[in-house]
């Protein structure tokens, strides 16, 4: 094996914090290299500084790449060199077409004049490398979240890639299509493409990685080799938070009570195409103490439920009863169900969670504002304390209650959403993806949290892609499938396997649901 | 968390250099303002500065300012009001129709155009608040439609005088009533009252900080802020007084910032609507109505705009078909250059205020200085563009 990208000693100073120390790294020809770490180890610095996001210069070290001392100035350079990085947060430009998004900034052109039969062509060919089978003339916009990132990919490959540097591919993919991704980097990795892989994802790592490297707190930790030894995930998560975590969830003893919450026959419909029904007769129940989940797959409708019913923030035509405690409660607009008790914490932070320019102080008194004023003055002091109250008792890290969510890693980000909705006392929490894009460490503490949370007789709904998760954290599981609740598990009962098989038994077409039309959907409901 | 404890380290070590470093905009932009008017009282040998010539300051900017404090608000919401300017206008000759030729009697009439100021803006409001059409879009109609309205109220002819009761309200001065001779000690008073209220209610908002955790403010920067202030207030006052006076309409727009500022800062609404500009759909999942606040947001300017209106018109003493022509772009460049951001739920009424003095006092001294209204304009432009430059690369630093 010949080495293609050696990174020696690499450090990186921002002002005040050294984000990588003395961090050593190399990746052979044709091998997936994982890179693990929790939020905030130096994962996304290290992949900057080798893309050239970072020029040379700004950081000490030296990269080897190909055999050569390189030195990169830019993302471009970089990329001429053969290194193509994918970022979580997809580049392509919605409204252009497959064709278009490939060969953006490339174009196949004759003195300034598209050559649309070449890109076609060539697009053509690139896609079936990917085996994506799509029109190349086919808006983006149109295509689910996995098939972007192939598009992605087919994008990479058009650049002559060497080394492709994934950023968390799959972290919002459903499980079918996150297979189908991991099987292409082998199909890659067999035609001698390496891979860097950033993932939280443990269980995908331990199956296709050929190397682990570990960060903690900017520096390497480890390198594993999973094929002298055998890895397993817990020796991952040991490496990434220096400390053995004996159980993945806290222990939990449930009191459940009288049912506060119920949601009979609700149904709601496409707030733009008005003949989908994305809600099809769904009814619920959660008791006081009790910690409910959901699962099914992306677009199956476990969002759109929650937030038609959260004040029908979503979707048009909703028919159905709401009862908190036995009685039908009106929870048309959101300060509404607010004042009934109910609260929703969106799976989306960044765009429907948090006022990312301000800092904790303010966001966190945001959905229950009336606390914290007397009449419509607010009480400075007030605020602070509550503030305060809440950064402690969650344990957000931050250099203070002034400092910008912005700036918050995704953890802590989450911990301030959820103090906001504390802070408004509800009786009933809806968590959508309550711990998505977070490290081991600040899951449990999420996890701690709500169980604290039923355990104060509060009824929670728990909305995850994340098997494991939800089997871990439920009391009772509904699962939902295009729009449908298609069956109920108690904990006891409940595995992936029996959910996983409850949604291909009822699924009309499992296989070609729109799997995440949904975020632009929301997206358009609120923009367009 | 290692990068938390190093910067905390960072600022004990120099504290005021770090708070600077985060704090520089709101003081960078009052020494702005200070360096601007020492550069003019130099560069017109004391023009600048004498009675006359800062009452007139005053009097030329007031109706800028108004509609600067409504103007932040809108943009801190996250939008934008390019009709302001035509509405402004359009209430002018409103107000000369009722009091000039119907002779309705002019509080009525007053009473009447704020109201119906605040209409326009509700109706302006709604098309961008429940029809979710862009505000650069409707207010673009608006000014359009408003300047035309003006015309034909006008039949493009100017309207006037107006009666002298009327024409006080901005060019009036507050009556004294100490009788001192050639100097006006009720002005001096409130001057120094005002100053003296600043000061005790920084003193408490501190000393309330303090009590629950170091103020983040340094000493030297808290005792050097209130010292300017102090001194500019009573000084200006003071300059005002040995001539005629306070203008009434100064004592409007001082409780305008007051109670403005009062409401971004202090109440729940302010909260709200810095919410909704800095993260509609967060806002709108915690419960708060982002429409209604948009609509209102656009009501308050549409008055403001109409007082703005009102103010103007009895300083011509007519109103004229010209009248807030393209003052839309000084209100917008004054709440920018105050440091508001074109994405919302940034900017603070006090910066808005100094932003819209800083474009004043540049016009005014350019103007004493002979300097061509060619000149002024690309002045101005230039001033405008290296303010938002400053702030963007201040964010990029940090």
């Amino acid at each position: 094996m010949t080495v293609i990208l050696e990174m020696k000693g690499i450090t990186k100073t921002f002002p005040g914090v050294n984000a990588l120390d003395n961090v050593n790294m190399t990746v052979e020809q044709g091998e997936i290299h994982a890179l693990v770490g929790e939020n905030g180890a130096g994962k996304s610095t290290l992949m900057k500084v080798l893309s050239g996001v970072y020029p040379h210069g700004d950081y000490d070290g030296q990269i080897f790449f190909d055999g050569e001392e390189r030195r990169f100035y830019s993302i471009a350079d970089s990329e001429r060199c053969g290194i193509v990085i994918i970022h979580q947060e997809l580049a392509l430009i919605p409204l252009l077409s497959i064709a278009e998004n490939i060969f953006l900034g490339n174009e196949c052109a004759r003195g300034g004049i598209m050559d649309w039969n070449e890109t076609y062509r060539r697009t053509q060919h690139l896609l079936d490398r990917v085996s994506l089978n799509e029109n190349p003339r086919t808006k983006v916009t149109h295509l689910g979240l996995g098939k972007q990132q192939l598009v992605e990919i087919a994008k990479a490959l058009s650049k002559e890639v060497k080394l492709l540097i994934l950023d968390e591919p799959t972290s919002s993919l459903n499980e079918k299509d996150s297979e189908s991704l991991l099987e292409l980097l082998m199909e890659l990795k067999r035609k001698g493409i390496a891979s860097i892989l950033i993932s939280h994802k443990l269980n995908e790592i331990t199956k296709v990685a050929d190397r682990i490297t570990v960060l903690r707190d900017g520096a390497t930790v480890s390198t594993l080799d999973c094929h002298s030894q055998e890895i397993s995930e817990s020796d991952i998560v040991r490496d990434m938070v220096g400390r053995a975590l004996k159980d993945q969830f806290p222990p939990r003893k449930p009191v459940i009570g009288e049912t506060i919450f119920e949601v009979r026959n609700w149904t709601a419909y496409h707030p733009i195409h008005d003949g989908r029904k994305v809600v099809d007769d769904v009814s619920l129940h959660v008791k006081a103490g009790e910690i409910v989940g959901i699962a099914g797959l992306m677009g199956a409708g476990r969002t759109e439920l929650a937030m038609s019913v959260f004040g029908r923030s979503y979707g048009s035509n909703i028919g159905g009863e709401v009862l908190i405690h036995g009685r039908p409660t009106d929870v048309s607009t959101v300060p509404k169900a607010i004042k009934a008790g109910l609260c929703y914490a969106t799976e989306d932070r960044k765009t429907y969670g948090l006022v990312l320019i301000n800092d904790i102080r303010q966001n966190i008194p945001l959905a229950n504002l009336k606390g914290i004023a007397n009449g419509i003055v607010v009480d400075n002091r007030r605020e602070r304390e509550v503030a305060q109250t809440y950064r402690a008792r969650m344990s957000i890290k931050s250099s203070g209650i002034d400092q910008k969510t912005v700036n918050l890693s995704g953890g802590n980000q989450q911990k301030v959403v959820l103090s906001k909705w504390l802070y408004a006392e509800p009786d009933i929490l809806i968590l959508d993806e309550p711990t998505r894009g977070i490290d081991v460490g600040a899951k449990y503490e999420i996890y701690t949290i709500i169980n604290d949370l039923a355990a104060a007789g509060k009824a929670v709904i728990i909305i995850s892609s994340e098997m494991p998760e939800l089997l871990g954290m439920s009391d009772r599981i509904y699962v939902m499938n295009e729009g449908r609740f298609v069956g109920e598990l108690a904990s006891g009962e409940a595995s992936q396997e029996r959910i996983m098989g409850m949604i291909l038994r009822s699924g009309r077409s499992v296989t070609d649901h729109p799997p995440t039309e949904k975020t632009t959907e929301l997206d358009l409901q609120y923009h367009g | 968390m290692a990068d938390t404890t190093q910067t905390r380290a960072q600022h004990a070590q120099m504290p005021a250099m770090a708070y600077l470093r985060t704090h520089i905009r709101e003081y960078g932009i009052l020494f702005a303002l200070i360096a601007i008017m020492v550069f003019f009282t130099i560069a017109t040998d004391g023009i600048l500065l004498r009675p006359t010539n800062l009452t007139n300051l005053v009097l030329q900017n007031s109706y800028i300012v108004i509609m600067a404090v409504g103007m932040l608000m809108v943009i801190v919401c996250g939008h934008i009001d390019l009709s302001v300017g035509s509405v402004m206008g359009f209430i002018g000759a409103l107000s000369a129709v009722l009091i000039v030729q119907w002779g309705i009697p002019y509080p009525i009439a007053a009473l009447i155009c704020l109201a119906v100021g605040a209409a326009i803006g509700a109706a302006q409001g709604y098309w961008i608040a429940y029809w979710r059409i862009p505000s650069f879009i409707v207010t673009l109609a608006g000014m359009l439609v408003f300047k035309g309205m003006m015309m034909v109220l006008l039949k493009g002819q100017s309207v006037g005088p107006f009666p002298n009761e009327f024409r006080a309200l901005a060019s009036g001065f507050i009556p004294d009533v100490t009788g001192f001779d050639g100097f006006h000690m009720t002005s001096m008073l409130l001057g120094i009252l005002t100053a003296a209220i600043l000061v005790y209610v920084s003193v408490r908002s501190r000393q309330k900080e303090a009590s629950f955790g170091t103020p983040e403010e340094p000493f030297a920067f808290f005792i050097g802020r209130n010292a300017i202030v102090t001194v500019a207030i009573v000084y200006l006052t003071y300059l005002l007084a040995t001539s005629r006076g306070l203008p009434n309409v100064f004592i409007v727009m001082a409780v305008l910032i007051a109670g403005y500022s009062f409401i971004a800062r202090q109440t729940t609404i302010g909260r709200r609507i810095y919410a909704v500009g800095g993260n509609k759909n967060a806002a709108k999942l915690s419960g708060i109505n982002a429409e209604r606040l948009t609509f209102l947001t656009f009501a308050n300017m549409g008055m403001l705009a109409a007082l703005a209106g009102l103010v103007f018109a009895a300083r011509l003493n007519m109103a004229t078909p010209k009248a807030g022509e393209t003052f839309e772009l000084d209100v917008i460049a004054a709440v920018f250059i105050g440091g508001a951001s074109m994405a919302g739920g940034v900017g603070t009424v006090v910066g808005a205020v100094v932003g819209a003095f800083i474009m004043g006092v540049m016009n005014n001294g350019m103007s004493i200085m002979g300097i061509g209204i060619d000149w002024q304009q690309m002045i101005k432009g230039l001033v405008l563009l290296a303010a938002v430059v400053f702030d963007v690369y201040n964010k990029n630093k940090t």
